[in-house]
């Protein structure tokens, strides 16, 4: 999602001229192409990702649509609260831009995952908060959002390759997409564990239990699809959080509030991460295996499950 | 914004709003009431809240804000009215200087947050080719927030000779003597060694302070005015005293506080 991400800002600034991007000192052979095509609205912050979001609200005070960018704990953690007292209380157009959402920096090692930005983006009333699932919605969210007059919140992925069946590159603000129906269960996903999630329902349709799932994607967190959880969730017993991303105020949470806020009988299983990370560490995909979010815990979380909540 | 604005009134006013709301951070606000006398008396330029050339000017030690509202006030941008409602239920008018109030720009607070926001506005000025320049005041406790030296280095290397710092060095913060509990001596050499423009001022004349303000020019480094002040400034009970960081005053402290306004003035 990061050449999708910076081909769709330069799009952005190539029609208007108030929109500049920030670095925190990251984006080596990423952001290039908008340093060489507009080097008087770039600018590498260095490692200084307050300032660097502090800057942002000074220039878009002035007029200016900033972005700023680093990976997503650095983007989001760092600054938290001048990202709250500047954009947020200011009312104002910055955008942040998080890479590497979940475990995408595997072997960086713990300091480098991004597991809580959801949740205290989400927990801010005033800022928009997208988490794509692939490129191609990463590209039509960024093209539907960049002109907000609000600040927004960007979790990319590094996968400019996949995509997740059926999406197609839909996106709408306060919506969820469904990528596929079935009657069993519902599978909810975030962000770009949603392929896994995709994966996981076509395994579980595949094989002998033949469980249909439906496959929502939520990549508006903040405004929250509401409307189309209820819809989905009204039509199934049970219903599976997927975000690599702590269960605790992410969209596990989300449904949560929209199942209890609503009274529906959907039982809800979240998967995510649930404690404190211990050592050994590894990869993307084993990380995600340890923490239950590959396709294959996925499933088996699923049918363990169904067969608890009965047909 | 041009005309004479009175340090004394500003002292008057400070100490007449905590004793009616209740509410400290006298000291903080009498240890800046001549440099803002000075920024208000005609360093800031600009039509008002509405004219996006005017000069920005960010509070960044917004525990000071009495002192800004004072000054607010005496320029006709806040009626007497408003500056009334000092710390009242339903009031813009908090402890803290809140956007939304005519004449402010930003909130402000939290400290080592407003000099970043400064960096961004003078950098916005220079990327539309406007004349307006930022002035941001900060303490020199502040400056223990790394973030305050981020921006620092930023403004520096871009050499944002639109921007201008002011350090209200009075040597107290929350819970002790800056000497004592995280010392920034000399403040002065810091700040040339990150590339700055240093102009060490007293920071109770009001004359050299907006002689020094008047004579940046916006073509080079950053500039920064080490204004050195006294916390409490002005009344001989407050001065140096930490106490005076959160005490209200009584009727008493009130009226012989009045007195030393009106008898230095």
């Amino acid at each position: 999602m990061r050449a999708a991400f910076v081909r769709a800002v330069q799009d952005a600034a190539e029609k208007d001229p108030r929109v500049v991007l920030l670095t925190g000192d990251l984006g080596y052979s990423v952001l290039e192409p908008f340093a060489e095509r507009f080097p008087d609205r770039f600018f590498n912050a260095g490692v200084a990702e307050q300032n660097m979001v502090g800057m942002a609200t000074g220039l878009s005070e002035a007029g200016f649509i900033p972005f700023v960018y680093s990976i997503v704990t650095f983007a989001t953690l760092r600054p938290y609260e001048f990202i709250r007292n500047g954009p947020i209380f200011h009312r104002l157009p910055v955008r942040i831009v998080g890479v590497g959402g979940g475990f995408e920096y595997g072997h960086a090692g713990p300091t480098h995952y991004g597991l809580e930005d959801i949740a205290v983006m989400r927990a801010q009333p005033g800022i928009t908060c997208i988490a794509p699932a692939d490129h191609e919605q990463a590209a039509a969210a960024i093209r539907a959002t960049w002109a907000l007059p609000g600040p927004v919140y960007y979790r990319l992925g590094k996968d400019d390759r996949t995509t997740v069946p059926g999406l197609a590159g839909m996106f709408a603000i306060g919506r969820a997409q469904q990528i596929r129906e079935g009657g069993d269960l519902a599978i909810v996903a975030m962000g770009a564990i949603a392929s896994e999630a995709a994966a996981a329902a076509q395994m579980l349709a595949s094989e002998g239990e033949r469980l249909s799932a439906s496959v929502l994607v939520v990549a508006s967190v903040t405004p929250p699809p509401v409307d189309d959880l209820l819809d989905v969730l009204s039509k199934v017993p049970l219903v599976i959080t997927v975000e690599a991303h702590s269960v605790n105020g992410g969209v596990g949470s989300l449904v949560a509030e929209v199942i209890a806020e609503n009274g529906l009988s959907c039982r809800l299983v979240r998967c995510g991460v649930r404690a404190l990370l211990e050592g050994p560490f590894g990869g993307q995909d084993f990380m995600q295996r340890q923490q239950g979010i590959s396709r294959e815990a996925i499933a088996s979380t699923a049918r363990r499950a169904v067969s608890s909540v009965g047909p | 914004m041009t005309g004479s604005v009175s340090p004394r009134q500003i002292r008057g006013i400070v100490l007449k709003q905590s004793r009616r709301a209740n509410v400290g951070h006298i000291g903080s606000a009498l240890s800046i009431a001549d440099i803002i006398a000075a920024l208000f008396g005609g360093v800031l330029r600009g039509g008002g809240p509405s004219d996006p050339d005017r000069d920005r000017f960010i509070l960044s030690k917004g525990h000071a804000a009495l002192a800004l509202y004072a000054a607010l006030s005496l320029t006709g941008r806040l009626s007497a009215e408003s500056l009334d409602t000092f710390c009242a239920d339903n009031s813009l008018l908090g402890v803290h200087p809140e956007r939304g109030l005519g004449g402010v720009d930003f909130s402000t607070g939290s400290l080592g947050h407003g000099l970043s926001i400064g960096v961004g506005a003078a950098l916005a000025a220079r990327l539309q080719g406007s004349a307006r320049r930022v002035f941001v005041v900060v303490s020199d406790a502040e400056c223990n927030e790394g973030s305050l030296w981020e921006a620092v280095m930023f403004a520096a290397h871009h050499r944002l000779g639109n921007l201008v710092t002011i350090v209200d060095l009075n040597g107290q913060q929350a819970f002790g003597y800056t000497a004592d509990v995280l010392s920034l001596s000399p403040m002065a050499d810091r700040w040339r060694a990150f590339g700055w423009d240093v102009h060490e001022v007293d920071g109770h004349d009001v004359g050299a302070l907006a002689g020094a303000l008047e004579g940046l020019d916006s073509g080079g480094a950053p500039h920064v005015i080490v204004a050195k002040t006294k916390f409490g400034k002005g009344v001989s009970f407050m001065e140096g005293k930490i106490k005076w960081h959160y005490w209200p005053v009584s009727d008493d402290e009130l009226r012989l506080a009045l007195e030393e306004i009106e008898e230095g003035a």
